[in-house]
């Protein structure tokens, strides 16, 4: 028997932070990177007497991702407490859902090397995060000689999605998860940014001969924070739990910690040291009843789902899988397209992508920004496409127009009519040129009329030359043969 | 105090009238705290300046004809289970003994914009865990009228201070008979609104689903007038009720014609002491001379009620009581090797027997394994206690029982068995589970202590127990007691 002989089953439980403003049972900020404790009230700090109250805003943005992943909404749900002690966990319970969880039944279609594979989804429901210990001394709380407590992102909603144990490679679980990603990031949900931890991925892993149908038993990989760790984790998973099973060893059921510098995975804790949360049904908040009414508003609120968008973009506008996958992987490139589509008059989508995804992009790259914080308008992209389309620019003219309007107010057309006016392609302004160019270069017209075609790319130098660049060439070529004739 | 006899609505009016003013009555109630509380221990802390401050702002509003509740400028004791900003907030444990809270519990915000006058916090079972205030860590509270006997608890201190006429009003709160109970052995009222009446934001949780702040006072009506000033929906409470809440003095009508009382039969036989069966019988021949009827009724279910708060109860106080880690407010152990050692030792130290007790109960009931035997079984307890309930509520308007099986018992009597001592709480504990209102009415006196009666009524109908506990008083004849002051 060998590695081949073996196949991996993997389920993903992932944390999405949801983006709201306040936390999830009280009012305080969810801002990043303050002063530590600042963002703080009597329910985080779990001071006596402190009572929860529900984010009615998690709860639309917890039912906006069970409804984009297809989910079961459940009417009623209800809220359990999760009892263990640590200092990041003022209450000493953690507020989740067990056993009656928001969202159940759902999935998410991926695609591996054009292999189309549902994932189911188990169930989502809503938690609390906890918060931040930073050990002093040492790196974790081991040989630490203190630790300081910062609870400013204790409370902040979270929703974590199940899936079932339908994943069955590196490249499966990565798909899945940028797709989980794609999506939240869509209908606006979560920021879905792995290296920040505002999506976090547990991976459970398994493995077992090819054919059999029980599981083998499992190990729960934590703190991996990028795609590139996600696969690297599962490869060193799979090595690992296969080479005991073929020295006839038993894997053990336990969590692990991912190592991002040696790419492996240590232990961190193992069954027998696994807490008995003693979940029970939580007190303070009343069950959580989502009306007809509100699912039904909700459904209405729903973005355009990226698999959907995709098929339009193909359908409707001819993109490529690649355009495609560039505007819909980079959600501010994507709605920016969608805004200067609404603003174009007559420069096709096709035209737009093109430039958005291809010339914008590499400006932005270069900037070292981002679509979500950019300095050049969606208007101005517009005119510049329209602009384009009409040949009132070449697409040359247009990389020099683009880069005035980074930065600045002034118009498109103003741009190019600070430039010298934009592209001629009208015949008749160009023709008395093209009669001087020619009369004074009458050998080369011999050439051409000789058969010689290629030389007629001199005489177009020469008119670029005299238009400052500005004449359409298409046009100049045309108007130069045509002109070889008469003389 | 010279105007001691008067309830706290007619010094109220005393006061707005210009008669006598808060200041005055609040350094009658300081002074009768100092001359008397060396022997009741109904205090846990007095507030002294905050009350003067208060009284002296509060005369002056009335002097302008502000007068914001019918109850401005009458002093009260609070129960130290509920915050008052910048006050130590201690719930009578080790474990919170330096803890000054920076926010003010709903209901005391209430208090305290009718402008009441805040004297001291409450003496009480330590973390509301008890019977008898014994299980203080600041010694017990005494009964007003032998200090050999227990006031009842766990709301013993805010009881004990109304009886000993320290001041007319306080406020408690009741798990499973915290107020009624110690208003019973105590021979004051006491009321434990429906679940979800008054916010519980601000108040130290001990079971959420089943605490519920109330008023003590002496009459019925002072009672009324307080849960009007306290009750109504809070944002910070998801479980406050959204339900308007009516003007409770108007159910103060003299009139009980035709209202039909069901007495539980498993309330009113060999369980209940003689003495206390007798005082409740009379009760009820009093209400029959008024228009009323009444019939013994089964409610089998109580017998289940019990069992089922002792695992409920326990289990909510084990995660409730998780936040008490040493790592913040609380107090934290002088030396430790590790977090767990911080945390165990912190805990062990901090916290008293009885809620150890419950703790490790509570804990024990919710782990794997044990779970639906214990837990699971005790919510379905709890529903067939409120089926039962609702049955009886179709065909009678209000419960009456004995408030307690007995008068106030022995300071030591059920230190070696604390079934014994749980045993107390039969009458009020199924009024807990159910969410309904409650209230206990003095109705007479054995050797010298006195017996309540227990008026349970349907959910948010409070109305009907002040009109019934009202009537009452106006009727009966009850021994003056004198106390041992």
């Amino acid at each position: 028997m060998s590695l081949n002989d073996f196949e991996l089953v993997i389920g993903i439980e992932v944390h999405c932070q949801l983006k709201t403003k306040s936390k999830l049972f009280c009012p305080s900020s969810t801002t990043f990177g303050d002063e530590p404790n600042t963002h703080i009230s009597e329910v985080n700090l779990a001071l006596p007497g402190a009572l929860p109250v529900l984010n009615k805003e998690a709860v639309r943005l917890a039912v906006l991702a069970g409804l984009a992943l297809d989910c079961d909404i459940q009417k009623t749900s209800v809220f359990s407490r999760k009892n263990y002690f640590y200092p990041d966990l003022p209450k000493g319970y953690q507020i989740s859902q067990f056993d009656k969880p928001l969202c159940l039944n759902g999935h998410l279609d991926i695609d591996v090397e054009g292999v189309s594979k549902r994932i189911g989804i188990t169930r989502i429901h809503m938690e609390e995060d906890a918060g931040k210990l930073v050990h002093q001394g040492a790196d974790s709380i081991k040989g630490a000689t203190h630790s300081i407590v910062d609870l400013n992102r204790a409370g902040t909603a979270l929703i974590e999605i199940v899936s079932e144990p339908d994943i069955r490679s590196a490249a499966e679980a990565r798909a899945y998860v940028e797709g989980l990603k794609m999506i939240v990031q869509h209908i606006d949900v979560c920021d879905g940014n792995l290296e920040e931890g505002s999506l976090r991925a547990d991976i459970n892993i398994s493995v077992r001969k090819k054919g059999e149908k029980a599981f083998g038993t499992r190990a729960e990989i934590k703190n991996v924070n990028s795609f590139r760790s996600i696969e690297k984790a599962i490869d060193y998973e799979f090595k690992r739990q296969t080479a005991l099973v073929l020295a006839g060893e038993a894997v053990i059921q336990e969590t692990r910690n991912y190592d991002e510098a040696t790419q492996k995975t240590t232990s961190l804790r193992g069954k027998e040291e696994a807490h008995d949360y003693r979940y029970f049904p939580e007190p303070d908040l009343p069950p959580l009843v989502i009306t007809d009414q509100q699912l039904a508003d909700f459904k209405m609120q729903l973005p355009e789902l990226p698999s959907i968008k995709l098929k339009r973009y193909q359908d409707e506008y001819q993109l490529t899988a690649h355009e495609c996958k560039v505007l819909l992987q980079d959600v501010a490139m994507g709605h920016f397209f969608t805004a200067v589509l609404s603003q174009v008059t007559s420069a096709k989508p096709k035209k737009v992508a093109l430039w958005i995804t291809g010339e914008l992009n590499a400006v932005v790259k270069e900037k070292q920004s981002d679509f979500s914080n950019l300095s050049i308008s969606s208007q101005q992209i517009a005119d510049l496409c329209d602009a384009m389309d009409t040949g009132k620019v070449s697409g040359k003219m247009a990389k020099d127009v683009q880069v005035a309007c980074f930065d600045s107010k002034t118009s498109v057309s103003e741009i190019i009519a600070q430039m010298g006016g934009g592209q001629i392609s009208d015949t008749s302004e160009l023709e008395t040129v093209v009669q001087d160019i020619l009369k004074a270069n009458m050998d080369v017209v011999e050439k051409i009329k000789a058969g010689k075609t290629n030389s007629a790319n001199f005489l177009m130098g020469q008119v670029m030359k005299s238009t400052q660049g500005r004449a359409k060439p298409d046009v100049v070529l045309q108007l130069i043969l045509d002109v070889v004739e008469t003389l | 105090m010279s105007k001691a006899k008067l309830s706290a609505i007619e010094l109220a009016k005393k006061i707005h009238q210009g008669e006598t003013t808060s200041v005055e009555l609040t350094q009658q109630a300081l002074d009768a705290i100092a001359a008397t509380d060396d022997r009741v221990n109904a205090y846990i802390s007095v507030t002294a300046e905050l009350a003067l401050d208060k009284a002296a702002e509060v005369d002056k509003r009335i002097k302008a004809g502000d007068i914001r509740s019918p109850l401005a400028g009458i002093p009260i004791g609070i129960k130290d289970n509920l915050c008052l900003k910048g006050t130590k907030t201690t719930c009578a444990s080790t474990m919170l003994k330096n803890f000054v809270s920076p926010y003010t519990a709903t209901a005391v915000q209430r208090i305290l914009d009718a402008d009441l006058i805040p004297v001291g916090k409450c003496n009480m079972d330590e973390f509301a865990m008890g019977s008898s205030t014994e299980h203080s860590a600041f010694s017990p509270t005494k009964n007003p009228f032998n200090y050999d006997y227990v006031p009842g608890g766990s709301s013993g201190g805010s009881a004990a201070t109304v009886a000993a006429r320290q001041v007319l009003v306080s406020l408690g709160s009741d798990t499973g008979g915290s107020i009624r109970q110690p208003a019973a052995y105590c021979g004051v009222v006491g009321l434990k609104p429906t679940y979800g009446r008054i916010s519980r934001y601000g108040l130290v949780a001990f079971a959420s689903s089943l605490d519920q702040i109330g008023p003590f006072s002496h009459t019925v009506e002072d009672s009324a007038h307080l849960l009007s000033l306290m009750a109504g929906h809070d944002p910070h409470d998801s479980t406050s009720l959204q339900q308007a809440v009516p003007q409770f003095s108007d159910a103060l009508v003299d009139d009980v014609r035709g209202l039909k009382i069901a007495v539980p039969a498993e309330l009113f036989g060999e369980s209940i002491d003689p003495e206390v069966l007798a005082s409740v019988k009379h009760a009820l021949d009093v209400y029959v001379s008024m228009g009323a009827t009444y019939e013994i009724v089964s409610m089998e279910s109580f017998k289940a009620a019990l069992a089922s708060y002792y695992v409920i109860a326990p289990a909510e106080a084990s995660a409730n009581l998780a936040r008490f880690d040493g790592v913040r407010y609380t107090h934290r152990t002088s030396e430790a090797e590790s977090l767990k050692e911080m945390i165990t030792r912190s805990r062990s130290e901090g916290f008293g027997d009885e809620v150890k007790r419950r703790i490790l109960i509570g804990t024990f009931v919710l782990s794997a394994g044990y779970y639906d035997a214990y837990y699971g079984k005790a919510l379905k307890a709890r529903r067939v206690i409120k089926n039962e309930f609702d049955r009886v509520f179709h065909d009678y308007d209000v419960i009456l029982s004995p408030t307690t099986p007995t008068t106030a018992f022995k300071f030591g009597q059920h230190s070696d068995n604390p079934v014994q001592m749980y045993l107390n709480d039969i009458a009020t504990i199924p009024a807990n589970m159910a969410g309904l209102p409650a209230l206990s009415v003095p109705c007479g006196v054995h050797n010298g202590l006195p017996i309540g009666m227990q008026l349970v009524g349907k959910a948010l109908d409070e109305a009907t127990l002040f009109r019934m506990g009202y009537a009452y008083q106006q009727h009966a004849s009850i021994p003056e007691l004198e106390g041992a002051l």
